[in-house]
């Protein structure tokens, strides 16, 4: 196994050869682009497209009543139009698409669609969203309330009540946008056999074939979604990426032609789902022993104009609505909230960055209440083997690492020592010096939120080189490279052996999304399992030839062996061909049970954990408020590391990207329409503001997870913000329930209106 | 729209002449015209680096720079930095360090960090740092990317004094 950087698209990702989405070209491509109004919330009565129409190079100009199929997508609730009906539900949405022979044709007839519609109050705040006289978003839907979850555990007030003092606090956190560098883009080749064949920026081919198909009013089977490498997605291609895969589809059967569409930088911060902003009212009862007794917390996430995977986000927040902390009494209420706000979805983390602000601050701020060290206060009430959790599920099925994690971090940031250097809001210092940490535990895959089960195929050749397809996509993260090292490793064949398909919906059973940090446990999980039958067919086949029984056959060293012989790999390949056995086989691999009971939210919520801790170094400017970062150290469980110098790459980037959260990130809405649409005013991290970076891989392969690996994209990205919150408290003596802290001087931590973008969205 | 008018530059050392609008950027007439896709759109608004070409041994932005501009110039795209098969010492560097994620920052990172040691063939890492500053990667390979320039940077020196 190569402990080198492996990648298998490497060389192309480094000459430019690597074609994404809309690198694509194809004979006679047409373009299409979105046509958005200047409304939040409005009664729909015309769309003139006459003068669209008119425009030089305009073919045509759609609207929802070309649409021969459904106009009602989404993966929980079909609420989410292709392209507006009935009402505009916020600023994002697409009422027209103009297709024309070329892009800059395309963009200027669409300024020439006129919408005429009838204003409707916008309800932009969750809270009066919930009143029962708000204006409804989705009138068919009755109320605003897109959904609830709870957790009832043990007696509430019995445990305030045992309670030497009860803390209670309001955080609130931001929109965020997922910012991959490559925005949305779409390529539809309607085939001459009838098959619409999708290419797309998308990390959800399952579910693109679903919208597209449903738009089409075709079955799932005239649509063949083909994996295209992907710029970034963290979550972020699925429902947008969708929808502007089925608007190109739209076009490219109704006019028989190949349509591109891809958006500009601007449309996409307009319409893309962001990630949601949380409201929490947090109460927490201490007692003096340092042990947690009770918590009480009332979350509200805004939802935005749909539902999205809303119910799902909010059921990790709630199951994780403690932290990694055992609390006997405890009772959560979470709400998603429709509102004329951008909609909001899946961004990594998945409901966890939010909970982790709220619950990493609330620990530190018990612990100083008490007098108490606040990492000897987390260990008193953390997770340990064979704890319950706070829905009832006992740790027993793998080695709790919670503990490990804590104390790998405290060793690599020399985080004793650092702490007693922290300025506390000493006026002496210029540099206020802060060390601050964090720690979770996450839920690995979907658990109770959706079917969890997904597919490979392994298709040995008689010369021996191996194709492998599996239902997971390619984000960027190293997926493909991941699943490659873990067939390598159980055939005992080298990785350069194996080919990945390009992935197809037409060659993979639905295999659900790439998305909960799944890729590798349940893709390798599928791998393993294919391997395994492979294994099996070759030595039944061979075992004959090979001199002995089956079960002595080995698979190693590029060989099969057998007793006192072996048989270099291709050429046992030949022999399966020669015996006529097809050395194909088939695995699956099924997330084990899990239960939830949505009355009391208790369950065994996920079938495995991972825990992680990070710690982050900083100092802050007496005068300016200026953040500089000194240095993070972050220490996580990931299973067994199939590819270490990737899941490195997953540390860097989770962690930059929660600095970003915690200090700048924030889209800015004013009456429900979005002001930072491009890089210089929503703001991520650059080279130069980012810190060395220790990363500490914790291996413990899990024995649910046939390749032994977990997860780790998400955890690197769901701690960084309340450490850095602490830090900041520790140099500044200044609590901040509110990110991002864009000045941490003040309590209240709110931001001078940054300009507005040059290009302002219509 | 303004007239077309031909123009005449030298693309990865090959001489070319294109027939198109001069008001039109660069990064599109690679794309559309020149069918050159490695050289990517992230903002068209010169904040993000993914457009990076060197024009005259410089990293510009193709997104803000108009095509009559690079008349009787000299512009390389990240498609002309490897030699036949022999990639440049750059994008080995980038491979050897693990510093593509999505891959899709990556011609645009390469061809600022040449541009750097055009300039500067032995940057110290705050150089290197600051000199790569305007690049955007979401992915958050910056740690790697900056190690692997110097990495380059080294080699390349050690080439040269053989
Ligand atoms: S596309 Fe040119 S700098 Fe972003
Ligand atoms: S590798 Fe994805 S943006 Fe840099």
């Amino acid at each position: 196994m190569p402990d080198r950087a492996w990648r298998n698209d490497a060389v192309a990702k480094v000459t430019g050869a690597a074609r994404y989405t809309d690198d694509l070209k194809l004979p006679g491509l047409l373009h299409a682009v979105p046509v958005y109004s200047n409304f939040v919330h409005a009664r729909i009565r015309t769309i003139r497209t006459g003068a669209a129409e008119a425009a030089e190079g305009v073919i045509r100009i759609l609207t929802a009543r070309d649409i021969p199929g459904a106009n009602r997508h989404g993966q929980i609730r079909k609420d989410m139009p292709v392209l507006a009906d009935d009402k505009i539900r916020y600023h994002g949405d697409v009422i027209a698409i103009v297709v024309a022979r070329t892009r800059v044709q395309a963009v200027a007839a669409a300024a020439l669609v006129e919408v005429v519609a009838e204003p409707l109050p916008a309800v932009l705040d969750p809270e009066e969203a919930l009143r029962p006289d708000a204006v409804p978003v989705h009138e068919q839907h009755g109320s605003n309330l897109i959904h609830t979850h709870r957790v009832r555990r043990g007696d509430i007030e019995r445990g305030f009540g045992e309670s030497d003092f009860i803390l209670e606090h309001d955080f609130q956190t931001q929109h965020v946008e997922h910012a991959y560098l490559e925005t949305e883009a779409a390529v539809c080749l309607p085939r001459p056999d009838g098959v619409m064949e999708v290419r797309g920026s998308m990390q959800h081919p399952f579910s693109t074939r679903r919208f597209v198909a449903g738009t089409l009013g075709e079955p799932l089977a005239n649509v063949e979604v083909v994996g295209t490498p992907l710029g970034g997605g963290f979550g972020g291609k699925d429902d947008t990426a969708a929808l502007v895969c089925a608007r190109a589809a739209l076009a490219a059967r109704l006019l028989g032609r190949p349509v591109k569409m891809t958006y500009d930088r601007e449309w996409s911060m307009r319409e893309s789902y962001k990630r949601h902003p949380y409201r929490v009212r947090y109460r927490m009862g201490v007692r003096r022993d340092g042990i947690i007794r009770a918590v009480h917390c009332r979350i509200v996430a805004d939802g935005g104009a749909y539902c999205s995977v809303t119910p799902w986000v909010t059921w990790r927040s709630t199951v994780q609505c403690c932290g990694p902390y055992t609390v006997e009494n405890v009772h959560c209420d979470t709400l998603g909230v429709y509102t004329n706000n951008v909609f909001t979805g899946a961004m990594r983390g998945f409901g966890s960055p939010q909970m982790n602000f709220v619950v990493e601050q609330m620990v530190e701020i018990a612990a100083e209440k008490l007098g108490m060290d606040a990492v000897e206060f987390r260990r008193l009430n953390m997770v340990q083997q064979d704890s319950l959790t706070i829905t009832g599920q006992k740790l027993n099925q793998h080695r709790v690492a919670m503990g490990e994690a804590l104390d790998r971090v405290r060793e690599a940031s020399s985080f004793e020592e650092k702490r007693k250097r922290c300025s506390h809001g000493s006026d002496e210092e210029e540099e206020l010096y802060g060390i601050g940490l964090a720690m979770s535990y996450r839920g690995v895959s979907l658990g109770a939120e959706g079917a969890d089960f997904t597919a490979a195929t392994v298709n040995a050749q008689a010369d021996g080189s191996i194709l492998l397809d599996v239902g997971v996509h390619e984000n960027g993260q190293g997926a493909e490279s991941a699943m490659i090292l873990v067939l390598a490793r159980e055939l005992g064949v080298r990785p350069d052996r194996i080919r990945l398909q390009r992935s197809s919906t037409a060659t993979i059973p639905d295999s659900g999304t790439t998305v909960a940090s799944r890729g590798t446990i349940m893709g390798g999980g599928a791998v393993v399992q294919a391997a395994r039958e492979l294994k099996r067919k070759i030595a039944t086949t061979l075992s004959q030839r090979l001199g002995c029984p089956m079960e002595e056959i080995r698979f190693e060293g590029e060989a099969v062996h057998g007793r006192g012989q072996a048989l270099p790999f291709a050429e046992a390949m030949a022999e399966m061909y020669k015996a006529r056995v097809f050395p194909f086989a088939f695995g699956m691999f099924r997330a084990p049970e899990v239960s939830w009971d949505e009355e009391t939210g208790q369950g065994d919520a996920y079938f495995t954990w991972v825990y992680g801790c990070q710690a982050v170094e900083l100092t802050v400017n007496r005068r300016t408020g200026k953040v500089t970062l000194l240095g993070m150290t972050a220490a996580h469980d990931v299973g067994r590391a199939v590819n270490r110098p990737m899941v490195l790459g997953q540390f860097y980037g989770g962690m930059a990207m929660g600095a970003g959260y915690a200090l700048q990130e924030e889209v800015r809405m004013e009456e429900g329409k979005i002001r930072n649409t491009n890089f210089h005013t929503y703001r991520i991290l650059k080279a130069d503001q980012l810190p060395d970076m220790q990363a500490v891989i914790i291996e413990n392969p899990d024995p649910l997870s046939p390749s032994g690996a977990k997860s780790i994209g998400e955890p690197v990205n769901e701690i960084m913000a309340p450490a850095i919150a602490n830090a900041i408290y520790n140099a500044t003596g200044i609590r901040h329930f509110r990110i991002p802290i864009l000045n941490p001087l003040s309590s209240e931590s709110s931001a001078e209106d940054p300009p507005a973008d040059r290009k302002e969205p219509s | 729209m303004s007239g077309e008018m031909t123009i005449a530059f030298k693309l990865n050392r090959r001489s070319v002449k294109i027939k198109a609008d001069g008001e039109r950027m660069l990064l599109w007439v690679l794309r559309d015209d020149l069918g050159l896709t490695g050289t990517k759109y992230g903002c068209g608004e010169s904040q993000c680096g993914a457009c990076t070409v060197v024009i005259n041994g410089e990293a510009v932005r193709s997104c803000r720079v108009p095509l009559k501009s690079v008349a009787g110039k000299e512009v390389l795209t990240i498609e002309g930095l490897a030699r036949g098969k022999a990639l440049h010492p750059l994008q080995k560097a980038l491979i050897r360090h693990g510093a593509i994620q999505c891959g899709f920052c990556t011609p645009g990172m390469i061809l600022n960090a040449y541009s750097l040691l055009n300039r500067k063939p032995v940057p110290g890492p705050a150089e290197i740092r600051e000199g790569m500053e305007g690049n955007l990667c979401r992915c958050g390979c910056y740690g790697r990317i900056l190690e692997a320039i110097a990495s380059a940077a080294e080699e390349m020196k050690t080439g040269r004094t053989r």
